[in-house]
C-alpha cells in the first residue's frame, strides 16, 4: 500500500472520522439496545442521562475556560435560560423536542453574546465576577417573569421526551448521548481547527496572541457564545428529563458544581471533563446519603487540587490511546523533555 | 410631603448598612491591593465572626462589657482564620497563574460555608442573634435605633483606626511599599510573608467586626449569611477602586444607600440586580473605580 496520496487520505479519513464516527454510533446503538433489553436499568440509565447534562454543561465550561482560559462562573444562568427558553417552546408553543432544545440554544446564544459584548474586555478576576453576577441577575429575572417561568415556585407539567419514554424512562439518556456526542464533536473539531489554535493561544499569552495578529475580543466573543449555547443545550435537556423547573436549581453553587468537574478533569482536556462529569454525577447519587458532608469533601478537594495538581485528573491531554495516559504517571521526573544540555 | 421624611429616614438605615459594607469592602481591597487576589471567603469570614460574637454573647449575656468581649473574641477569632488560611490555601499559589487562586478561593468559600452547615453547633437552622438594645431614638422625625448608631460609630472608629496603622505605622508603610511592588519591596529588606498576613489578618478582623455589627442589625445569622453581603462589599470595593482604602469606604456607603434607598422606593427584589448592575456600568465606564488609580500594564 502506498504511503502517499489517495491512498494515505483515504486512511486518514477512515481512522480519524469514520472509525470514530462508526463507534460512537455503535456505543449508542449499545445503550439503546441495553436500556431496552433491561440490562440497564431504569435508575442507572436516569444516573447517566443526569451525568451527560452535566457533562455538556462542563464541556460549554471547559470551552471558555479552560481553553481560551477566562474564568466564567455563571453557565448555571444560561443553563436556565436554555431551560426556561425550551420548555416555553414545548409548552405554549407546541415545537416538537429537538427544535425546541436547539431553539434554546440559540435563545441563550443571543444571551451570551449580549452578555459578552461588555465584559470579555474585562480581565480575569473581575470577568469571574461579573459572569457570577449575571448568573444571579437571570435567576432574579426569572423570579420575577411570573407569566412566562412560574416564578419562584417553578414551572411543572413539561413534556417529556416522548410518549415512549414514559414507558421506559432510561430511553432518555440516547436523546442525552446524542447531544452529548454532538458536543464532544464540536469541540474537538473546534480546537484542532484554526479558529481553535487562536483561542488556545489567547489562553497561553493574550499579549503575544495579540502581536501574531489574533483578533483577541472577536475569538473571546466566539467562545463565550459557543460556550453559552452549549450550556442551553444542556439546559434544554434539562426541561424534558426533570419536567418540573425552578430558578433555585440554576444558582451559584451550580456554576460551582460545573467548575468542580471541569478542575478535576483537567481544564482544558475534553476527555478529562468527561469522565469526571460521569464519575461525579454518580458519585453525587451514591453519596446522597451523606449529601452534606460531600459539599464539605468538593470543595477540599478542589482547594487540594489547585494546590498539589492543577492540571487536574488529564491535564490538557486527550485520549490518544493508553500512552498518553499511562507514560505520564510513569516518570517520577516531572520536567518532562528536559534532558542534560537539551535548551527547552 | 411624605417623600422628603421617608428620603432622610432611608439615608439614615443607608449610612448604617453602609458602614458595615465598608467594613467588608476594606478586607476585600486590601487583600487585592496586596496580593491582586479577589478573596471569595471573605463573606465567610463576616459569618464566622456573627457567630463568635454570638457564642460570647450568649454565654456571658447582654451587656457593655461582653459586647466589648464580643468584638474582641470575633476579631481575634477572624483575624486568625485569615492568617490560617492565607498561610496554607493562598500563599503556595502566590506564584502561579491567577485562576487557580481564584478557583482556590472559591474553594474556601465553599469550605467554610458546609462546613459550618454540617457542624453540630453551628448547624444549617438560623439563630437569634441576642439584640443588643431595643431602644429606638428619634432625630427630627427619623427613627434611628441605638443598635443603628452604634454598628454606625463603631464602624468609624474602626476605620479610622485602620487609617492610623496604614498611614502612621511602620507596618502599614511596609504593607502599601508591598501593594506597590513586591519585588522591590522585598529588596528593600521587608519580609513580604509576614506583611501579606498581617494585611489579611487586619482585614479579617475587620470582617469579623462587621460580621457582628451585621447581625446586630439583622439579628438572624445562619452559615450562607456572609455570601450576599460578601458579595455587596466586593462590588463596593470596585465601585471605589479596589486597592484603595477610602475608596473602599466611600463605595460601601454608597452602596448601602443605594441599596437602602431601593429598597424604600422600588422593590426589595430589585436591589441584587441593582448592585450587580452597579457593578456591571462601573466596569464598562472606570473599571478602576472612583478613587482608583489607572494601572496600565506595561508590556
Amino acid at each position: 500500500m502506498l504511503k502517499t496520496g489517495t491512498e494515505a487520505v483515504l486512511r486518514q479519513y477512515w481512522r480519524q472520522t469514520l472509525l470514530k464516527g462508526m463507534v460512537t454510533v455503535m456505543a449508542g446503538i449499545g445503550f439503546a439496545a441495553a436500556i431496552f433489553g433491561g440490562m440497564i436499568d431504569a435508575y442507572t440509565a436516569q444516573v447517566l442521562t443526569l451525568g451527560g447534562i452535566n457533562v455538556i454543561a462542563a464541556l460549554s465550561l471547559n470551552l471558555i475556560s479552560g481553553f481560551a482560559g477566562q474564568l466564567a462562573l455563571g453557565q448555571a444562568g444560561f443553563m436556565a435560560v436554555g431551560a426556561y427558553t425550551t420548555a416555553f417552546l414545548l409548552m405554549r408553543l407546541h415545537i416538537r423536542l429537538f427544535p425546541a432544545i436547539i431553539g434554546g440554544g440559540l435563545v441563550t446564544a443571543c444571551f451570551g453574546l449580549v452578555i459578552g459584548f461588555p465584559t470579555l474586555k474585562l480581565r480575569g478576576d473581575y470577568l469571574a465576577i461579573v459572569t457570577l453576577g449575571f448568573g444571579e441577575i437571570i435567576r432574579v429575572i426569572m423570579v420575577n417573569l411570573e407569566s412566562l417561568t412560574g416564578g419562584a415556585a417553578g414551572l411543572k407539567g413539561i413534556p417529556s421526551f416522548s410518549a415512549a419514554i414514559l414507558l421506559r424512562p432510561g430511553l432518555s439518556f440516547i436523546w442525552v448521548y446524542l447531544f452529548m456526542a454532538l458536543t464532544i464533536i464540536i469541540m474537538v473539531n473546534l480546537i484542532k481547527s484554526a479558529p481553535g489554535r487562536a483561542i488556545l493561544a489567547i489562553r497561553e499569552d493574550e499579549i503575544a496572541a495579540n502581536a501574531m495578529g489574533i483578533n483577541i475580543f472577536y475569538y473571546k466573543m466566539f467562545s463565550f457564545t459557543l460556550a453559552a449555547f452549549l450550556a442551553g443545550i444542556a439546559g434544554g435537556l434539562y426541561a424534558p428529563f426533570f419536567r418540573y423547573l425552578n430558578p433555585t436549581m440554576f444558582n451559584f453553587l451550580k456554576s460551582c458544581d460545573f467548575l468542580i468537574i471541569v478542575v478535576l478533569g483537567g481544564m482544558g482536556s475534553i476527555t478529562g471533563t468527561v469522565l469526571a462529569g460521569l464519575v461525579l454525577t454518580y458519585l453525587q447519587e451514591f453519596l446522597r446519603i451523606v449529601n452534606d458532608y460531600r459539599m464539605v469533601i468538593y470543595p477540599v478537594l478542589l482547594i487540594l487540587m489547585m494546590l498539589f495538581r492543577p492540571s487536574g485528573l488529564m491535564g490538557n491531554r486527550e485520549w490518544t490511546g493508553w500512552p498518553s495516559v499511562v507514560r505520564p504517571f510513569g516518570r517520577i521526573n516531572s520536567r518532562r523533555g528536559v534532558k542534560g544540555g537539551e535548551v527547552r | 410631603m411624605d417623600f422628603w421624611p421617608q428620603f432622610w429616614q432611608q439615608i439614615a438605615n443607608g449610612l448604617a448598612l453602609g458602614s458595615i459594607y465598608a467594613l467588608l469592602a476594606l478586607g476585600y481591597t486590601m487583600v487585592y491591593g496586596i496580593i491582586k487576589l479577589i478573596n471569595f471567603a471573605h463573606g465567610d469570614i463576616l459569618m464566622l465572626g456573627a457567630f463568635g460574637g454570638y457564642f460570647v454573647l450568649r454565654r456571658f449575656g447582654v451587656g457593655p462589657a461582653s459586647a466589648v468581649g464580643a468584638f474582641l473574641t470575633a476579631m481575634l477569632l477572624c483575624a486568625g482564620i485569615g492568617a490560617i488560611l492565607e498561610r496554607f490555601c493562598y500563599r503556595p499559589l502566590r506564584r502561579a497563574p491567577r485562576i487557580n487562586a481564584l478557583i482556590t478561593a472559591i474553594g474556601v468559600s465553599l469550605f467554610l460555608e458546609n462546613g459550618a452547615r454540617i457542624l453540630p453547633w453551628l448547624g444549617p437552622d438560623y439563630r437569634e442573634f441576642p439584640a443588643l438594645s431595643k431602644v429606638n431614638l428619634e432625630f427630627w422625625g427619623i427613627n434611628i435605633s441605638v443598635v443603628q448608631l452604634l454598628v454606625f460609630i463603631v464602624s468609624v472608629l474602626l476605620m479610622a483606626s485602620l487609617n492610623w496603622i496604614v498611614n502612621h505605622t511602620k507596618i502599614g508603610l511596609a504593607m502599601r511599599a508591598v501593594s506597590f511592588d513586591r519585588d522591590a519591596a522585598a529588596l528593600m529588606g521587608i519580609n513580604i510573608d509576614r506583611v501579606i498576613s498581617v494585611t489579611f489578618a487586619l482585614g479579617a478582623a475587620l470582617g469579623g467586626a462587621a460580621g457582628i455589627l451585621y447581625a446586630a442589625d439583622y439579628p438572624q445569622i445562619e452559615p450562607y449569611m456572609g455570601v450576599v453581603p460578601g458579595l455587596k462589599a466586593f462590588i463596593a470595593a470596585v465601585f471605589g477602586g479596589i486597592g484603595s482604602v477610602p475608596g473602599a469606604m466611600a463605595g460601601g456607603f454608597m452602596m448601602g444607600v443605594v441599596e437602602t434607598l431601593t429598597k424604600g422606593f422600588l422593590s426589595s427584589q430589585l436591589a441584587d440586580a441593582i448592585a450587580f448592575g452597579i457593578l456591571i456600568v462601573i466596569l464598562m465606564v472606570k473599571p478602576a473605580g472612583i478613587m482608583g488609580k489607572n494601572n496600565s500594564e506595561k508590556v
